[in-house]
């Protein structure tokens, strides 16, 4: 039986609040045992000295892009790009070409998924058909081929009648629905936010009120359906402050943040970088602060990348026809570790929001490392300051902001189901 | 200093401002010769790189390139890159690979100048991108400023009309602030951004309070088919209520001058009594484009490392 033993490192399980030093070991694939200084004749050992031992990270937001636009990403390397971001597992969004609104899809993902990538892979299922925000999905369907939660993500349901009736039906099979809250009509063709950066770019704004007045109405109606809403990427200090309210109204809702709205603001875009384009856009330095506080203090539950792979050729076009989106996975840890710095998250709470809630969200194991659980566990290096990269990198897509950035923090190694998927000096090991 | 390329008013210091309008009463004379040419760019080739169709602007560059001997070829590529399938960028490589020694490019969507020149081994001069700037529409506004008033330190500029939209806005407040005027705009609410105070500007909503005491009146062109209706209701309450006549123009000083970077949409920003009430300003809006153009590309080619300066 392989052995695995993580040794000197920093464990970080938020599922039981541990934060100390030790030595893990892996056996059989599962969590075996969690003591100072084991010593396991025969095991391999990976050196976590001045590491972080902790629950793979989990991933409540991502495109795959397979099928329809492997020229983007596949979930082979979508896959590898997130193991070497420290993730166990990656939730893909429905938006692929067809999109997945039919069992055969969800099934098909899963397969691929099994033959072709180091990192679980959940699939979110369309809510409504062809996203067109018209006709519900086989939702009951759906989710007994695997489908993890629903959501038409970027493509909003814009009838709030439809909206109703997809929270109402979900209470059917007990998954969240997760939205992208931007109204349509408020956002107009902004591409930028609305206020002086926009101003002085000349480029049509996108305002704040677009995403809260969205909030508010997904609010409402998960109160009176009592659906599980989960809001996705939550960029303004309206929208946090929205949930804030419905949380302490007793509504059902979850929300997440990304690494690139808790840490860039709209001043990102001065030179006109369409690597910086995102949606929902980059905001003000006050909605900044304002998702920070948010997910420290616990109304953000989650950190999720929106990882969003484009061609270059694609970035390449004028910034109002640039498609929005940025890669995440490999930066993601890096970047969100500038919390911890600041004092604003420790350890152990950055863990939770990376690792446990999401897998709390969706209903997965992981983020956790009690033992007999599935082995899944990231060592990181909080201290390792590396160069980012992207052709170096495992996507096939090269559009971050990040781009030739030193960063802080990096991953040394990531494992999945008890075998080692990727380390910082060999590279992907799986599958 | 003025750099490689002229991308915007926002770039600029005052400095710059004044050598180019220095620069453009000396390139003025040439246009008033019998031969109005001069060999200062000869050999040198001129790119006009239009994305979007500007017949006055590109001819002003055209006139300004010959009467510095470049040659001049006009490149249009009016359909938008997404339908060519072709980037932004890669029309500009394939133009770089042609050696061009300065490219003007006028593009309707803001920003695509500046990424043009982040690939261009060759200066590039905006000619307008889309709301952002439109830099020598600004210096020329300037230059005719200067030349009727005598300065622009001190004036007060009121500019009427689609903020939101207008790049020919953002390059003259730019300008006339770092000039030392005071800048006004007046538009309906939907036309003003709602953070244009962080340039420095004062937004009013009644044209009457923005108008009190103005030396220079600027009514930017309403592009009616496009915005009439969810802007402003109707191309008939905006004439009434923003557009510029001689009854209103009656708040602004006695000697204010009105300007308009044209085509004037006679009857909706201006009057037809005030577009014939002092015709010169805005004909003098064009000839002074031509002598701005001729000193901007004097500048900029000038410092061209391979060309040396003339």
């Amino acid at each position: 039986m392989s052995r695995i033993l993580i040794r000197g490192g920093r464990i970080l399980d938020p599922s039981v609040n541990r934060d100390e030093p030790g030595d893990l070991l892996i056996e059989g694939g599962v969590i075996a045992e969690i003591a100072a200084n084991l010593e396991v004749p025969g095991s391999e050992v990976i050196d976590a000295a001045g590491a972080w031992v902790s629950p793979g990270f989990i991933d409540m937001h991502s495109h795959l892009r397979e099928p329809g636009q492997e020229y983007k990403e596949d979930i082979a390397s979508g896959g590898r790009s997130a193991v070497a971001g420290g993730f166990t597992a990656v939730a893909c969004m429905a938006n692929t070409h067809p999109a997945n609104d039919d069992p055969a899809m969800t099934n098909f993902i899963l397969d691929r998924a099994l033959r072709d990538s180091p990192a679980r892979v959940y699939p979110i299922a369309a809510a409504t058909m062809g996203l067109e925000g018209e006709v519900m999905t086989e939702m009951v369907a759906l989710v007994a081929a695997g489908a993890v939660a629903f959501s038409d993500d970027g493509k909003t349901i814009t009838d709030s009648g439809v909206m109703r009736r997809v929270l109402e039906y979900s209470r059917l099979v007990g998954v969240p629905v997760i939205v992208h809250c931007e109204d349509r009509a408020l956002v107009g063709d902004g591409v930028v936010n609305e206020g002086p950066v926009s101003t002085r770019l000349g480029l049509p704004g996108n305002p704040a009120v677009a995403e809260t007045v969205h909030i508010q109405r997904d609010l409402l109606l998960a109160e009176i359906t009592g659906a599980e809403l989960h809001v996705a990427h939550v960029s303004t200090a309206g929208g946090v402050e929205a949930i804030r309210l419905a949380r302490e109204r007793g509504i059902q809702v979850t929300a997440e943040v990304t690494p690139h709205h808790l840490t860039l603001t709209d001043e990102a875009l001065l030179g006109f970088d369409t690597h910086a384009k995102v949606a929902p856009p980059l905001r003000s330095r006050a909605d900044v602060r304002a998702c920070r506080d948010g997910l420290a203090d616990g109304t953000i539950d989650a950190i999720a990348t929106d990882h969003a792979p484009h061609a270059l050729h694609e970035k390449e076009l004028e910034f109002t026809s640039a498609p929005p989106g940025m890669i995440g996975f490999e930066t993601a840890a890096a970047v969100v570790l500038d919390l911890v710095r600041s004092g604003e998250l420790t350890p152990l709470e950055l863990v939770r929001r990376m690792s446990t809630h999401p897998a709390q969200i969706l209903r997965r194991p992981g983020g956790t490392l009690s033992i007999g659980s599935p082995a899944d566990v990231v060592v990181l290096d909080p201290e390792r300051r590396w160069t980012y990269d992207p052709v170096k990198g495992y996507s096939k897509s090269r559009n971050s902001p990040w781009a030739g950035e030193t960063l802080t923090g990096r991953v040394v190694a990531t494992l999945v189901d008890g075998r080692l998927a990727y380390h910082v000096d060999r590279g992907i090991l799986l599958p | 200093m003025i750099g490689r390329d002229l991308l915007g008013i926002e770039d600029l210091d005052r400095a710059d401002i004044e050598r180019i309008l220095e620069t453009a009463e000396h390139m003025g004379e040439i246009g008033e010769r019998e031969v109005k040419k001069v060999p200062t760019l000869r050999g040198r080739t001129l790119v006009n790189l239009f994305f979007e169709g500007s017949t006055r602007t590109q001819t002003s560059f055209e006139i300004a390139g010959k009467r510095l001997s470049a040659d001049v070829v006009n490149f249009s590529a009016m359909s938008s890159s997404l339908a060519k399938s072709e980037s932004i960028l890669d029309t500009a490589r394939t133009l770089d690979a042609m050696d061009p020694d300065v490219v003007v490019v006028r593009h309707g969507v803001a920003g695509v100048p500046k990424r043009i020149a982040d690939v261009l081994e060759a200066p590039v001069i905006n000619a307008g991108d889309g709301a952002h700037e439109h830099p020598t529409q600004a210096l020329l506004d300037l230059f005719t400023v200067s030349r009727e008033k005598g300065r622009i330190d001190g004036l007060t500029v009121t500019i009427v009309g689609d903020i939101l939209h207008s790049r020919v806005a953002r390059s003259n407040i730019y300008g006339f602030l770092k000039m030392g005027a005071e800048v006004r705009v007046a538009a309906p609410p939907p036309m003003i951004p709602p953070a244009i105070e962080t340039l420095g500007v004062k937004a009013f909503t009644s044209l009457r309070e923005a108008l009190d005491g103005a030396d220079v009146v600027m009514a930017l062109r309403i592009q009616n088919e496009r915005l009439a209706g969810s802007y402003f209701p109707s191309v008939r309450e905006y004439a009434a209520t923003f557009g510029l006549d001689r009854g209103k123009l009656r708040y602004a000083k006695d000697d204010a001058i009105v300007m308009h970077p044209g085509p004037v949409n006679r009857g909706v920003e201006l009057s037809h009594d005030l577009a014939d009430h002092r015709p010169g300003v805005i004909l003098d809006q064009v000839r002074n484009g031509v002598s701005i153009r001729m000193a901007v590309l004097y500048l900029i080619s000038g410092r061209r490392p391979s060309g040396g300066s003339d």
